[in-house]
């Protein structure tokens, strides 16, 4: 009988081993004599169990983890012999951390293999476009309408709505772009679905195509991501032969191709509209709204531009139906969210459930505090333009609405902790230059509020003129957010507003006050 | 998909050669970033000369191309080193202890960040995000990624990139 062993080729994986684990199985097999197939799936974003080895049983996937190359061998020789080993985690499925969550967008993701189609059809992949298909343009676009699905790139706009936009709108040529330019820090649930899930994304992508009459499609993927790249480039190849893309879409009359671009290191270009600048051969400046690019997007014509988890969500919306997606989540916050725990976290990786969950459920009880064992003491929520959140205010839901009250954002989903050694004014000036490095000058509050906020942190934490300065930089960030052009230069006062809000003692400003829930 | 590193070794600036790798992306629409990714591929850096050829196949000024060119950090003005190691330095990592790792790093290698050893061995780089960041803090060598990293794996790390 021959073994079926899954190990993942998810970048993740393979930045702790997942390669030298997998030859060393590979290798032991060989010189076992053992007959074994080793299917390389994505994650399953249970990152501190990287490299996550599962093996195929009748009662389903038994997994074991974290596995060191050096230890690959013995454990190939404990599951041919009946699966004792001190490293086994038992039925993938039963593991509490995944087994709480509710997978929908990652459903596959870590399950199938990536470059097999079939595998992807056999995994339900593809439903989503038949039910689609049968439905027509106008009945797609109210189906994601009423599923009420929010962009989940970070502004959390209905997605519905701009595919209505774009559908209403008359044009020779329309265009579906995804936005793969995940550069928030401590997100990477983009990179893990295209890694591991690819065809989702190209079936979301097909689906929108056909909603709102767009025969061409691009994903702008970031350089950084250079296994997503691969990953997406082998997956159109796949998806053209097997009639996911093409001039007869699932066998219907409908045509959409798309291609991969890559970017060049810019996080600017995760703004949507320096994104098809620099589609276009520009330097990624933003451009002014209006025009929407529902209305004057990618070459001047009517473009939908989505973030890969909002088209890698349509698949799943059109096969079950709005409403079994809209059941889920609080308030206008529907569905489910990929959350991403990362930073000093104990149980890092992808968590995706429905919203409502609280900020604290999420760092202490899912992600068990901190790797170093000491105290949390921050959290970072939604990138580098999100908010630092204290202890104090881990009663928030993950929420778009909640977190928007409390003067955060949730952003494209990533939550960063840090420990009690983190020093907030450092974190602050880090918004701020990383703002200034970032900024693609266009507009003035960001290009130049970001340089001189720098400087003015800089005069605040050596001691000068403290209160003066505290006032500049107050007025500075209230400048940058309601002057400048972007996200880019209008939210980095998140980060500063709240470090300082949150945090004074560590700009120096009082005596260390008493922290609220120090006692734990 | 490449888990061995890549040294950053390319063939010598050719104007014929950068010529064919401008004539390749032009069938894309908005081809001038597949151009300089191909070129960069091929040169391991933009060399000035490609400039005024990109301008005359794309029927755009030189500035406008100069202009593109130097927008994106990606782009290189000259050779990197025989290797390149990327530093993540965003927030995750720093949460994780990226910072003492970067001066580490700089120290060993005798090298500021964004610079390149006086020997041509390696460019250190910072990088603002690897998407590793349940893994952090991060690092990039050659195309390889690496996770995890603490004193000893970043010691590793820069023993390779020293050869």
């Amino acid at each position: 009988m021959t073994l079926r062993l899954f190990i993942p080729v998810d970048a993740g994986a393979l930045a702790v081993g997942a390669e030298d684990v997998a030859a060393a199985i590979a290798a032991g097999a060989k010189r076992r004599n053992l007959a074994v197939e080793i299917v390389r799936t994505g994650s399953r974003g249970l990152y501190w169990l990287e490299p996550l080895v599962e093996v195929e049983t009748p009662a389903g996937r038994i997994a074991y983890g974290p596995v060191a190359a050096e230890e690959a061998e013995g454990l190939l020789a404990a599951i041919a012999t009946g699966g004792a080993h001190p490293l086994r985690l038992g039925p993938t499925e039963e593991i509490p951390w995944l087994k709480r969550q509710t997978r929908l967008t990652f459903a596959r993701c870590g399950v199938v293999d990536p470059r097999s189609l079939a595998d992807y059809h056999a995994h339900d992949g593809g439903k989503g476009l038949e039910r689609a298909l049968a439905l027509g343009p106008a009945a797609i676009v109210e189906e994601v309408v009423q599923s009420g699905l929010r962009g989940r790139g970070g502004a959390g706009f209905p997605t519905g709505i701009k595919w209505r936009t774009v559908a209403q709108t008359q044009a020779a040529q329309k265009y579906i772009v995804c936005n793969a330019d995940e550069g928030d820090s401590g997100t990477f649930a983009d990179r893990m679905i295209m890694e591991g899930d690819p065809f989702v994304l190209i079936e979301g992508m097909a689906i929108a195509g056909i909603a709102v009459g767009a025969t061409k499609g691009y994903v702008y993927i970031r350089s950084e991501y250079p296994h997503a790249v691969a990953a997406m480039e082998a997956a159109i190849v796949a998806a053209r032969r097997g009639k996911l893309l093409g001039s007869s879409i699932g066998g219907s009359t409908f045509t959409f191709d798309m291609e991969v671009r890559v970017g060049a290191g810019a996080y600017v270009c995760g703004e949507e509209t320096s994104l098809l600048d620099s589609l276009e051969g520009k330097r990624g400046e933003v451009r002014a709204k209006p025009p929407l690019p529902a209305h004057k997007g990618l070459f001047g014509q009517p473009t939908v531009i989505n973030n890969v988890l909002s088209f890698a969500s349509a698949p799943i919306i059109l096969e079950k139906g709005a409403s079994f997606y809209r059941d889920l989540g609080m308030g206008r916050s529907r569905g489910t969210m990929p959350i991403q725990l990362a930073g000093n976290i104990k149980y890092g990786g992808l968590f995706e459930t429905a919203f409502g969950i609280t900020l604290g459920e999420l760092v202490d009880d899912v992600g068990g505090g901190t790797r170093s064992g000491r105290p949390v003491r921050a959290v970072q929520v939604g990138g580098p333009l999100g908010a630092y959140f204290p202890r104090a205010l881990f009663d928030t839901p993950f929420d778009y609405e909640a977190f928007t009250a409390r003067d955060g954002l949730i952003g494209h989903g990533g939550v960063v902790v840090f420990d009690d050694t983190v020093d907030m004014a450092r974190q602050a000036r880090f918004a701020l230059e990383f703002c200034a490095i970032e900024s693609c000058g266009k507009c003035t509050p960001c290009r130049i509020g970001s340089a001189r906020g720098v400087e003015t942190v800089d005069r605040i934490i050596r001691d000068e003129n403290r209160a003066a300065n505290i006032a500049v930089l107050e007025d500075l960030c209230n400048t940058m957010k309601f002057g400048s052009l972007c996200a880019l230069g209008g939210f980095t006062p998140f980060p500063v507003m709240s470090a300082l809000t949150h945090f004074p003692e560590d700009f120096g400003a009082r005596p260390p006050q008493p922290r609220l829930q120090a006692a734990e | 998909m490449s888990s061995g590193s890549r040294s950053q070794q390319r063939s010598p600036w050719d104007k014929d050669v950068a010529i064919q790798c401008i004539q390749s992306c032009l069938d894309r629409e908005g081809p001038l970033l597949p151009i300089l990714h191909a070129l960069q591929e091929e040169f391991g850096y933009i060399d000035e000369a490609a400039e005024p050829l990109i301008a005359e196949a794309l029927n755009i000024s030189r500035a406008e191309v100069h202009g593109v060119v130097t927008f994106y950090h990606d782009f290189r003005r000259e050779p990197a080193g025989r290797h390149v190691l990327k530093l993540c330095r965003a927030e995750a990592c720093q949460a994780a202890g990226g910072d003492p790792l970067a001066l580490h790093a700089e120290a060993r290698l005798g090298v500021a960040m964004g610079k390149t050893a006086a020997d041509g061995s390696v460019t250190l780089e910072p990088v603002y995000c690897l998407g590793l960041c349940a893994i952090a803090p991060s690092a990039m060598l050659d195309g390889r990624v690496v996770g995890r990293l603490d004193e000893r794996r970043l010691d590793a790390l820069l023993a390779e990139a020293q050869q």
